[in-house]
């Protein structure tokens, strides 16, 4: 879609799909709340959130998406990185007082581990035995620097000691151990033991966004490489191997697929242009008079 | 740095981008004065997102040009750690928005560390900034921080308007012994001007001192960054009607030209200012001040300020709406035409 010029920019989770899908899933909807970053789809597609919502970010139409973060329980997108990782410690204190079960699920990037934010997230999360779940997808790449150069120590899960928390890291492109080490995170947590750091050791196999130019800073071979451990690919064998689904069902999985891709781009062009008195919504719960004063002037000037 | 050559007027002209006149004269900084250090998030292999640090590595190598970590509050710390050690570092924060993290940093320590310390540890830092909007971005790619940054005491803020401007205003933040921020107005990085890097340091203007892009002597239009542009287009429509304009590119947001302004709208008698920034609390309402300070008895009309509006900066689709336009900068002009005393 971004290359029919619909979409402006766009952060693919190509490579990365086991890890979000199995993680997503985990996550009990009546209770549990996700914060995203700006590649998450496929999070959003395992919780079932609004995809031409979620879309609409991409369009240029509003930063967050017109997805109702609070109603999905799936934040909304940020584009700064490390921005809502201490929104989940804040979160999970929350569900810690009030005593609701609930667990948050922080979603973050081998880059994004440098951040003081981080740190102090994790510090603080160990100090309280908050339900936080710390998920950092390692796909080896933010932008152009290599994990290698990010994480002194070479792992974000091995830091969980220092903070006394549980850390672990798994084989994020094997979404059945995404999915069990996602659940028993998840019921640490609730059972009040404390957050769970999960590094998904994955790989980035698309550009960081469609106007990035990998060639610049890693080599075809790199790429080639992972390959053999395309997420969906390797799924697909097992699922044949251990006998569980047939040709048939992947048949009907794919024209599945297709029509709810093609559901979502006639929802995208449905939403056609959006007025653009939104400029002046949304700043503050009620307008202040400058602001409708300004609205009014921008009325105006549309007006000749 | 893609170059092309014309000829105009018989003289040989290069025309290059502005992120080519930054490339070279980072390039010229760092062959210069081995204690210039460049860093930043993807700056060295990428070159960096819009490639003003291209080849620079490969050049000078992986000691003096280097990758960050990605944490900003780090680079500007260590920014700060390496002046303390007798370097010039030129650090790059990846996108104006991506300051805010780096807050702390900027405005605790590497502005104050001078005054803290009675001058016995300058910040020579420059630190650039790819700023403003317009380039149809994700949050927190389009911001403009001029007001925020030139309301610190000890930082010296400077915006260039074209590839001229960009080599000579970069080339002084690098050579100045404090801390600058130097904000590139992204949505100019691609487009091509005459350039010559081989201006004598000797006919630089200033620090400080505005630039008049146009002379006119019905209304002075201030502005600095991608805005520049906007006015002198204002300017050209304006002249079909008989108005002269006068495009004041104000260059240094902090300091400001006061005596720039004043010379310019004492003989014009009228002023608009324009920029990308919400409206309330913006630098427009600094120079309006000045403005009014210091020509109030020639001033045949209030200083009008055309500006973004008071809301976040905002998604592709909306952002048009946002910036000021041609036309309302022009209408701001025939409002401070037709101002009749009342
Ligand atoms: C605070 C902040 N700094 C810089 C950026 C620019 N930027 C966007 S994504 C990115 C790399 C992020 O890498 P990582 O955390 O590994 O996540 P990934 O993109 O690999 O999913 C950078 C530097 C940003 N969005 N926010
Ligand atoms: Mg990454």
């Amino acid at each position: 879609m971004q290359r029919e010029g619909l979409i402006l920019a766009y952060s693919p989770l190509r490579g990365q799909e086991a890890a979000q899908i199995g993680s997503g899933i985990a996550l009990d909807l009546a209770r549990d709340f996700a914060f995203p970053t700006y590649r998450e789809l496929g999070v959003a597609v395992a919780m079932g959130v609004d995809l031409v919502g979620y879309l609409a970010s991409y369009l240029g139409i509003w930063h967050g998406g017109l997805y109702d973060p609070m109603a999905s329980r799936f934040g909304s997108i940020n584009a700064v990185v490390s921005g809502s990782v201490l929104h989940a410690v804040g979160w999970a204190k929350g569900a810690q007082l009030s005593g609701d079960g609930g667990v948050a699920v922080t979603y973050f990037g081998d880059g994004a581990s440098s951040e003081g934010e981080v740190h102090e997230a994790m510090n603080l999360a160990g100090i309280d035995k908050l339900p936080v779940v710390f998920f950092c997808q390692n796909n080896g790449w933010a932008i152009s620097l290599a994990a290698e150069r990010q994480i002194a120590g070479g792992t974000v899960a091995g830091r969980a000691a220092a903070y006394g928390i549980e850390g672990v890291q798994i084989d994020g492109n094997d979404v059945i151990a995404v999915l069990h080490a996602t659940r028993q995170a998840l019921a640490r947590a609730r059972a009040g033991d404390g957050p769970t750091v999960i590094e998904a050791m994955t790989y980035r196999a698309g550009p960081h966004s469609t106007s990035d130019d990998p060639g610049r800073y890693r080599s075809l071979d790199d790429e080639q490489k992972w390959l053999s451990r395309d997420p969906i690919a390797s799924f697909a064998e097992r699922l044949r191997a251990e006998g569980i689904a047939d040709e048939q069902f992947f048949l009907a999985a794919s024209a599945e697929a297709a029509r709810a891709a093609d559901a979502v781009r006639a929802g995208l062009a449905a939403l056609g242009d959006r007025p653009g008195e939104e400029l002046f919504d949304f700043v503050f719960a009620n307008p202040t008079a400058t602001l409708q004063e300004q609205k009014h002037a921008w009325q105006e000037s549309t007006h000749d | 740095m893609t170059e092309s050559k014309s000829t105009v007027s018989g003289t040989p002209a290069t025309h290059v981008r502005m992120q080519g006149a930054l490339n070279l004269a980072l390039k010229h900084a760092l062959a210069e004065d081995d204690r210039t250090l460049v860093f930043g998030e993807d700056v060295a292999k990428l070159g960096g997102v819009f490639r003003v640090t291209d080849g620079l590595q490969e050049t000078f190598g992986i000691d003096r040009v280097f990758d960050s970590q990605l944490a900003e509050a780090s680079i500007i710390g260590m920014a700060v750690g390496l002046a303390l050690h007798g370097y010039r570092p030129i650090p790059e924060i990846q996108f104006d928005g991506f300051a805010y993290p780096a807050m702390n940093q900027i405005v605790t320590q590497m502005a104050r560390m001078n005054y803290r310390t009675r001058g016995a540890a300058p910040m020579p830092i420059t630190l650039r900034l790819p700023s403003f909007g317009g380039i149809r971005a994700p949050e927190f790619h389009g911001e403009s921080l001029e007001s925020v940054l030139a309301h610190v005491p000890g930082l010296k803020v400077v915006s260039p308007s074209s590839p001229n401007e960009a080599y000579q205003l970069l080339r002084q933040s690098i050579a100045d012994p404090d801390p600058v921020v130097f904000m590139e107005p992204k949505a100019r990085y691609w487009n091509k001007a005459e350039f010559d890097p081989h201006v004598p340091v000797s006919d630089y203007l200033p620090i400080g001192r505005s630039r008049a892009v146009r002379s006119g002597k019905h209304v002075t239009l201030i502005a600095w960054g991608a805005m520049v542009a906007k006015c002198l287009r204002a300017a050209e429509l304006a002249e079909e009607d008989g108005v002269e304009i006068e495009v004041l590119d104000l260059r240094w947001l902090k300091p400001i030209d006061v005596a720039g302004l004043e010379e310019s709208v004492s003989r014009t008698k009228r002023a608009v200012v324009v920029h990308e920034a919400p409206f309330s609390g913006g630098l427009g309402g600094e120079v309006s001040s000045i403005i009014t300070e210091r020509c109030f008895d020639s001033l045949r009309a209030p200083v009008q300020r055309v500006a973004g509006y008071d809301v976040p900066y905002p998604s592709g689709a909306l952002e048009d709406q946002y910036l000021p336009s041609v036309n309302r900068i022009l209408r701001a002009v025939q409002r401070v035409l037709e101002y009749r005393r009342g």
